[in-house]
């Protein structure tokens, strides 16, 4: 892996012409031969947690508990896996998981890019104040709001179909509303300065054109907004799917609580031993885990657009 | 398509003229977008952001309608701040916690993007393997703090051969030591979190910049703390604030571990368990809150200046 070093190393750092490169050719292999072992070290250390969690989860508890935890495997089997996807309950969980997240991540993004678009395309003497509202909310702790929130919810009304309890409390929708209006925050912030780097005269050209407002942000703005919203998306889906907070408190009934929140609160009681913990937190962890592995350019995008405007 | 791309970007609006255009069902489509999604965000954040400052200084049990909400003045702070136990010991933990990630996470995130930023030989796979805890949940990274620090189960008991009931070091059940391992579950996150944050910066940072001062003779460390890091200011900021918001923001973790108690409070756990708890203290938990959104806002309006500052002068 060294011998790449310089191939792939940059050239000016490698091969600058000055009087002492000689010195400093040699000085600056060695010095990224020392960077790299560090660097190596590091993602070792880094990875370990999590490859001993799915090496425990793949023992079955007689294993460990005759050979210790530290020593290597009589048999290896998805004993764990099966008896901590039964034993959690964890279809159920996973099934609320999707009622809660897949709407809120549609509508955080529908409703954002909708105020995005038109502060950035409208001069409106309201949107630096709006801008401000909305990336500001995003940056507040969730318990600063949680007291009254609770109350709130209790408060407003919901359709029997809706809610069986009757209000916004303990109903997905009470949870899928919280994460949009929390989570647009980002999203304007983000989405808005992406709409700004778009040109001016698509939209105004547009306008002269006698094209509806709605049009212009439907067929114009927004498919040309596809890679911020495929990044958007990609973070908001881990987010949101990643939830403890607000499902532990606003969901009061344990079987109606997406999986994070479910196991967070309630995996004590299911998961007895350390191979179960593994085996469970490696199943709820399987959807960010495909994320890592299949949209990681997504995922970082989305990530950076946030600090790097753009 | 010439004339759009060559036209000046950020080009002074005019907003007198284009309204014109604006027919009168336009400007009700365009209210309802920004109306809609605006009365949500406030509807669900910052009116229950003012409730909380207002019923901080109120007594109320919740049981009784809104009726029965009686003010209380500054009591609950008084009481937060005198008979109220945890209290001060979450705040330590709170402080120990931005301390910690100021000091150690955070400048390891940066140190570890600046050696990434050098694109030697397998920094793809360096950058994928340190990133790799951030998408995971708070949650699943409590589970496997369980795992690693558990008393006789644990990795680190079974790597120290100290299993026996003896002499198990029990790394999350002792409160002189497990706020420090929880520290080091959390900065196994945070620090990929902000390498990826300070390595997408560095990337924006012109090559030209780094040539330049190498010329002039000026060391590696020289080059980044004159003059890679002061052009970094933006990044610089959103990297401070993030980490003072996620310090004042740590919950999930501790709450999976042993519900932030016996040594892991944090003000966070305080304010929920006064919602989630048996006695429902509505005002006594709001002054918490007060008291959390105070400190967050020491974080969040001087961002916001940094930030909005340049889009009022345009």
């Amino acid at each position: 892996m060294t011998d790449m070093t310089t191939a792939v190393g940059r050239p000016e750092s490698d091969q600058r012409p000055s009087p002492t490169v000689a010195q400093r050719q040699g000085w600056s292999r060695w010095n990224a031969r020392l960077i790299q072992a560090f660097l190596a070290l590091t993602a070792l250390v880094w990875l370990a947690p999590l490859l001993y969690t799915l090496y425990t989860s793949l023992r079955p508890y007689s294993d460990t508990a005759a050979r210790g935890y530290v020593s290597l495997p009589g048999t290896l089997n998805l004993e764990n896996y099966v008896a901590a996807w039964t034993q959690a309950d964890m279809p159920q969980f996973f099934w609320n998981t999707i009622i809660v997240t897949i709407p809120a991540v549609v509508l955080t993004l529908l409703l954002s890019s909708m105020v995005a678009f038109a502060v950035s395309r409208f001069s409106l003497a309201s949107n630096l104040t709006l801008l401000i509202i909305f990336t500001a909310g995003n940056l507040l702790p969730q318990q600063v709001i949680i007291t009254p929130l609770y109350r709130l919810f209790l408060l407003i009304p919901l359709p029997e179909f809706l809610s069986d309890s009757g209000v916004l409390f303990d109903s997905y929708l009470g949870i899928i509303l919280i994460h949009v209006a929390f989570q647009m925050g980002f999203c304007v912030f983000v989405l808005s300065n992406y709409m700004k780097t778009l040109p001016r005269e698509l939209t105004e050209a547009a306008l002269v054109d006698g094209t509806t407002v709605w049009a212009m942000y439907w067929r114009i703005i927004l498919p040309l907004s596809r890679p911020p919203l495929a990044a958007l998306a990609t973070l908001q889906f881990t987010w949101i799917y990643n939830d403890f907070f607000w499902a532990l408190v606003l969901m009061q009934s344990g079987d109606k609580r997406p999986i994070t929140s479910a196991i967070g609160s309630l995996g004590g009681l299911y998961f007895t031993d350390n191979n179960l913990i593994a085996a469970g937190a490696l199943l709820a962890a399987i959807p960010t885990l495909v994320v890592f592995l299949v949209l990681q350019k997504q995922f970082v995008r989305g990530l950076t657009l946030g600090s790097t405007k753009g | 398509m010439t004339a759009t791309t060559t036209a000046p970007r950020s080009r002074r609006r005019r907003p007198r003229r284009r309204e014109r255009f604006l027919t009168r069902r336009d400007v009700v489509v365009l209210a309802v977008m920004i109306g809609i999604p605006t009365l949500l965000h406030v509807g669900f954040v910052w009116f229950p952001t003012l409730a909380s400052v207002l019923l901080s200084f109120t007594s109320w049990d919740g049981i009784g309608g809104l009726g029965t909400i009686t003010p209380a003045g500054i009591e609950n702070y008084r009481n937060v701040v005198t008979i109220y136990p945890p209290f001060w010991p979450a705040i330590a933990h709170n402080v120990l916690w931005l301390v910690f990630f100021l000091l150690v996470a955070t400048p390891f995130g940066i140190f570890l993007a600046l050696l990434l930023d050098k694109e030697l030989a397998g920094t793809r796979f360096y950058q994928s393997a340190l990133y790799l805890p951030v998408v995971l949940s708070l949650v699943v990274i409590g589970f496997i703090a369980q795992l690693i620090y558990a008393p006789e189960q644990g990795l680190i008991n079974n790597l120290l051969s100290r299993t026996e009931p003896g002499e198990v070091i029990d790394w999350l059940g002792n409160p002189r030591i497990n706020l420090w391992a929880v520290l080091i579950m959390a900065s196994w996150r945070h620090v990929g979190y902000i390498m990826i944050l300070y390595l997408a910066g560095l990337k924006s940072v012109d090559p030209t910049l780094k040539e330049a001062a190498a010329i002039d003779g000026a060391s590696e460390s020289q080059t980044f703390f004159r003059v890679v890091f002061p052009v970094l200011r933006p990044i610089n900021i959103v990297v401070l604030v993030i980490t003072v918001i996620e310090s004042l923001r740590a919950f999930d973790i501790v709450y999976v571990i042993n519900k932030g108690t016996n040594g892991l409070e944090l003000l966070s756990i305080l304010i929920t368990n006064n919602i989630i708890g048996e006695a429902s203290r509505i005002g006594f938990g709001s002054a918490l809150a007060v008291i959390l959104l105070v400190v967050s806002l020491g974080a969040i309006v001087p961002y916001l200046y940094v930030t909005f500052r340049k889009d009022q002068a345009a």
